[in-house]
């Protein structure tokens, strides 16, 4: 039982990574979707709808983030594993959570906020400004979550 | 940092002089032509949209002349091309070639016809192939289709359907009707389902004949056969060749046009702005000997155009203020920094009447923030000298994409100091590099020491410095809006609104300073603060709080709503909280982009030392910080409008100004070098 704690911390790495990524995948599925639709019409507005189709890519990047620390904090990639009690490995995971179920809530909203954007540009392209702005407005959660993920990483004394 | 004052001008002229004066303003580009709200007595508008629609049709026939054109001898398009800008003319050059305007559109006009011709002789071309192809079962007929037979003998050419034999069909005849004799039976030709056959019998017996093999499917052939296939396919092959040719022939002649496609665009400019001006033209009222026209020009240029235009025609020329109640069209001047994100402005809007510029305070904050989110001084360096060739090598660029590139030279000089103040060269490449192939001791910190400290290693104190520099970009933002109160004379507006929460604002924060939560998020010893501090801050908040309470309601008469009011704009105070909460995406973002470097970097040096090793960790190298660069660009771009769209405007700044678009040459290919002999 004593790698019980190694078990749950990268347990949490995994979650950051995958939920995050899931939800990135998700809303880049989406937008992607939508900017196709665009460029069948205009192939000119090819640039400004792949932007648009990126914006929900970010939470997957913050869980990749966030797993990279945790796997350098518990000493797996540089060797020389710690050897964390239960609890430690607990809260790790713990740590871990914000950015994994934010970053896969706040993936697939933007994704669909993007997809919407995606529309503006359609329409309006002169209006890209304002459009980019509506999906980076739900990134802020995402945001919020990596911030309280890495400040509880880094922040865990062993 | 200024929108430019405009004037009105207002001209009247003589009517015959209406298209010199038009052209000579067109020519110049700083009016804007105002649309007449009023009827004025003896005037009258002359509808100019026959004129127009023909201007339009000419300039759309060069447009298609030059598509065919690209079609059949393609012009090499650069990638760069969207950057090179139009093709600078010399104005002589346009005006020879606007004179011989007839001659070039009949060109165009041969160009489109050759096309044409070319088009029918295709379909042409394919109607005879698929001829041919239904010839082809015959093709071992060496008769005609419809040859009637000899005197005693007939013929019956036909196909049937299913997979049939010859001693079928003799089968079949020897069954239904064996009287028959003398029937030859030549399969010309089989398919799967169908065979082509020609059948000679006796004269008498050709009806019978016929009668037993249509029982069974025998259909003659559906196309008029007059010749011999093979001959028939030979003539037809032939037609095809002769198209062939004349298809060459229009393609070479439309190649021969190929040399005029400079004229074309230039005779398409021209049509374009003649129709413009004709659209201009019939917004004007006319009398019978006069004209009128009315518009905005920016006062600095209006000593020129009187000049110019009173130099060259007999007008009267009057320019006035912009009377209060009417909005004047937005034009900005800045310097050569901070006009460089204007276009992140008029994303926004422009400045609606009587709101500042925030151009140039907010070309500093841009700058300093995007290069933070990205904070890798190579990134910056690659970024700044990218953009700064571009710059060098396309100098007559359009002007809003320049701007653009230069905004991100300057983002790109901010991210390389931000790098190596916090340490980041491609993330953590030099360290890699220096233990994976070189095998020196890193020591702790790098090789190369961040100038100020690493982010990742001290998260707090970052996110301390994000909000920090977060709450003076909100507190300028509440400035400008108390500067654009008092530049008003609303005095009590900005005491109310502005300087009471800055007492609040600051009485809050000193009173935060000395608690126990910041000593612990910013790891200091709260005893250093004197004791006066906290104390203050209680004061100023108390002060600032009261003040608020009773103050923001004031335009309520009701005490009680006011006092609700009050309470209600103090509520606000959590608006502020969560706007200096989001300049912790500073934080966030610099990490991200550090972190998949050295991400990144740990991948590529996974192979080891050796050749290999070195092969692989270039390979991933490049590949992995273009992606790395690209996203965090992107991100750092996206996010520092975010602050300043957001946060920052929302203190003080709504937008909503119209632009100014001036009468000028709208053109689509060339730009016209004007002559300096003015």
């Amino acid at each position: 039982m004593s790698h019980l704690g190694i078990v749950y911390a990268l347990l949490g790495a995994a979650l950051a990574v995958f939920l995050a990524g899931a939800g990135s995948a998700i809303g880049v599925g989406i937008a992607g979707q939508a900017a196709s639709g665009v460029v069948s019409e205009d192939p000119s507005k090819f640039a400004k709808v792949l932007i648009m189709q990126l914006l929900p890519g970010t939470q997957g990047i913050y869980g990749l983030l966030v797993g990279f620390i945790t796997l350098s904090k518990i000493g797996l990639l540089g060797g020389g594993m710690l050897e964390l009690t239960p609890q430690q490995g607990l809260l790790v995971l713990a740590a871990c959570l914000p950015i994994g179920i934010v970053g896969l809530i706040s993936g697939k909203s933007q994704g669909k906020t993007s997809a919407a954007a995606i529309g503006i540009v359609a329409k309006k392209p002169e209006q890209f400004g304002k459009a980019m702005l509506f999906p980076a407005m739900v990134e802020t959660y995402a945001i919020l979550a990596l911030l309280i993920s890495i400040l509880a990483v880094t922040n865990l004394q062993f | 940092m200024a929108v430019l004052q405009m004037q009105k001008v207002s001209i009247c002229a003589l009517k015959k002089d209406r298209k010199a004066i038009l052209e000579k303003i067109q020519s110049m580009g700083v009016m804007e032509i105002s649309r007449f709200e009023s009827e004025e007595e003896g005037f009258q508008t002359v509808n100019t949209q026959e004129d127009r629609s023909a201007f339009e049709k000419n300039a759309a026939l060069a447009d298609t002349a030059l598509n065919i054109l690209q079609e059949y001898v393609p012009e090499k398009v650069s990638m760069f091309a969207s950057l090179e800008g139009k093709d600078l003319i010399e104005k002589s050059k346009y005006l020879e070639t606007a004179h011989r305007e007839k001659e070039v559109l009949d060109m165009a006009a041969q160009v489109v016809k050759l096309h044409k011709q070319t088009a029918e002789c295709k379909a042409n071309v394919q109607k005879l192939e698929n001829q041919i192809e239904t010839l082809r079962p015959w093709m071992n007929l060496d008769i005609p289709g419809d040859f009637q037979g000899t005197e005693t003998a007939a013929v019956l050419i036909g196909s049937m359907s299913g997979s049939l034999t010859l001693e079928d069909i003799y089968s079949l005849i020897l069954e239904q009707a064996p009287e028959v004799s003398g029937v030859d039976i030549s399969i010309l030709s089989s398919e799967r389902d169908t065979v082509y056959l020609a059948v000679v019998c006796l004269k008498k017996d050709v009806e019978k004949v016929e009668e037993i093999l249509r029982q069974s499917g025998f259909a003659r052939p559906s196309q008029s056969m007059s010749k011999i296939p093979a001959r028939e396919k030979e003539d037809l092959q032939q037609q095809i060749t002769v198209l062939q040719q004349e298809m060459e022939e229009c393609g070479n002649k439309i190649a021969s046009y190929a040399s005029e496609r400079e004229k074309f665009k230039l005779i398409s400019d021209y049509f374009r702005a003649r129709a413009e001006k004709y659209q201009i033209l019939g917004q004007l009222p006319q009398s019978k000997k006069t004209f009128l026209a009315e518009g905005y020009v920016p006062a600095k240029a209006v000593p020129a155009l009187e000049k110019a235009l009173n130099a060259d025609f007999d007008l009267s020329f009057e320019t006035e203020e912009i009377p209060e109640e009417e909005e004047m069209p937005v034009l900005l001047e800045n310097n050569g920094f901070s006009e460089s994100v204007e276009g992140v402005l008029e994303s926004y809007g422009l400045p609606k009447k009587g709101e500042i510029d925030p151009t140039m305070l907010m070309s500093f904050f841009y700058v300093f923030f995007f290069g933070l989110m990205l904070s890798d001084a190579a990134y910056g360096l690659v970024m700044f000298l990218g953009c700064f060739v571009i710059l060098k090598k396309f100098p007559r660029m359009e002007q809003s994409l320049k701007k653009s590139i230069k905004m991100f030279m300057y983002c790109g000089v901010s991210t390389l100091i931000w790098g190596i103040l916090f340490g980041g060269y491609f993330g953590d490449a030099i360290d890699v590099v220096a233990r994976t192939f070189f095998h020196v001791e890193v020591p702790e910190g790098g090789l190369v020491k961040a100038l100020w400290f690493v982010p990742l290693n001290e998260p707090m104190r970052m996110l301390m410095y994000s909000m920090a520099f977060g709450l003076i970009h909100l507190f300028v933002g509440l400035g400008i809006k108390g500067y654009m109160l008092l530049r008003d004379k609303k005095v009590l507006d900005f005491f109310c609104d502005v300087v009471l929460w800055y007492v609040f604002l600051i009485g809050l924060l000193l009173l935060l300073l000395p608690s126990s939560i910041f000593a612990s998020i910013a790891q200091v010893d709260p005893s250093i603060f004197p004791p006066f501090v906290g104390s203050a801050g209680k004061i100023l908040a108390i002060a600032g709080a009261l003040g608020l309470l009773f103050m923001s309601g004031r335009s309520s008469k009701n005490f009680g709503l006011r006092l609700a009011l009050g309470a209600y704009d103090i509520y606000n105070v959590t608006g502020w909280l969560s706007d200096v909460l989001s300049y912790s995406r500073l934080l966030a973002l610099g990490l991200a982009t550090g972190v998949i470097a050295s991400v990144i970097n740990q991948m590529g040096s996974m192979m080891g030392d050796g050749v290999l090793g070195v092969v692989v960790f270039l390979v991933v190298f490049v590949f992995g910080h273009t992606f790395n660069m690209a996203i965090n660009i992107l991100g750092a771009y996206v996010h520092t409008n975010r602050l300043q769209f957001v946060e920052f405007f929302g203190k003080f700044y709504e937008g909503g100004g119209k632009a100014f678009h001036p009468f000028k040459f709208n053109t689509k290919y060339v730009d016209i070098k004007e002559e300096k002999s003015l």
